[in-house]
């Protein structure tokens, strides 16, 4: 399935509800809408992979290259997951230690807010 | 032992796909069993990247290999042509590692890729290919009869 890629604000974060493949073909259009919210001033961004059925090494470091670009800028990053096969490839990476992963984008909201981030 | 299914195609991203494709329908034909059909495709697909990565890399037009065996078990194996020092320079991060800021992208890439396989992949191997330039990895999954 082709990556989809749908922007919306969420009370004050911007999240990308991200669909399809992420794969080395299509990560780097992720990468640059990224990049794009990110010149556009987002700066409390979630990023929802409700809709991934694949996602591979090239787009988790899409993904770490967007939190070091929100880090960067004081911002903040999180990603809402609560598929078991994905969850598995970031406990096996060890990148479970590195982002902040909720199950839901209100969940990411309410961490986030809480943490006066 | 000849491949049941041999697929070659050039170094471009576009194709990483097909042959993810590919690898799953002989490894489910094969009586891979269904729970581990993802991890055949995430495996197949990270290999076959990291080929097409290097590939690119060393400006290699040479197609990337693929080869797929169905018995005893399933085996696949993905041959690329780049020289074998980079080929064999494959290491997992740390966690503490992987957000460094000094890290480059490059870097992370192939070790979370290389995490991924060694992961995945029970019985992985990285070796220079029998003839030639090149690395293969080599891949097994059990089967059910």
């Amino acid at each position: 399935m082709e990556l989809s890629l749908a922007t919306r604000t969420a009370e004050d974060h911007t999240v990308l509800a991200v669909g399809g493949e992420v794969d080395v073909y299509t990560a780097p259009r992720l990468r640059e809408r990224l990049i794009e919210l990110i010149d556009a001033g987002a700066r409390k961004v979630i990023v929802d992979l409700g809709g991934v059925d694949f996602l591979d090494s090239t787009g988790l470091g899409v993904l770490v290259g967007a939190l070091k670009r929100l880090r960067a800028v004081s911002g903040t990053f999180a990603l809402v997951c609560d598929k078991e096969p994905l969850l598995k490839i970031f406990r096996i990476t060890a990148l479970d230690q590195v982002f902040p992963l909720y199950r839901s984008v209100d969940e990411a909201i309410a961490a986030d807010s809480g943490s006066g981030a | 032992m000849m491949p049941t299914v041999r697929l070659a195609f050039s170094p471009a991203p576009v194709h990483v796909r097909t042959a993810r494709l590919v690898g799953v329908a002989v490894a489910r034909r094969a009586g891979v069993a269904e729970d581990l059909l993802d991890e055949v495709r995430l495996a197949i697909g990270e290999a076959c990247t990291r080929a097409v990565t290097l590939h690119r890399q060393y400006g290699l037009s040479d197609l990337v290999e693929v080869e797929m065996t169905d018995a005893p078990g399933y085996a696949v194996r993905v041959i690329d042509r780049a020289p074998i020092e980079a080929g064999l320079g494959l290491t997992t991060l740390p966690p503490d590692e992987l957000a460094d800021e000094a890290l480059t992208d490059e870097a992370l890439t192939t070790g979370v890729g290389f995490a991924l396989l060694a992961g995945f992949v029970e019985n992985l191997q990285v070796r220079p290919v029998d003839e030639g330039i090149g690395t293969e990895v080599r891949m097994d999954w059990p089967v059910r009869r």
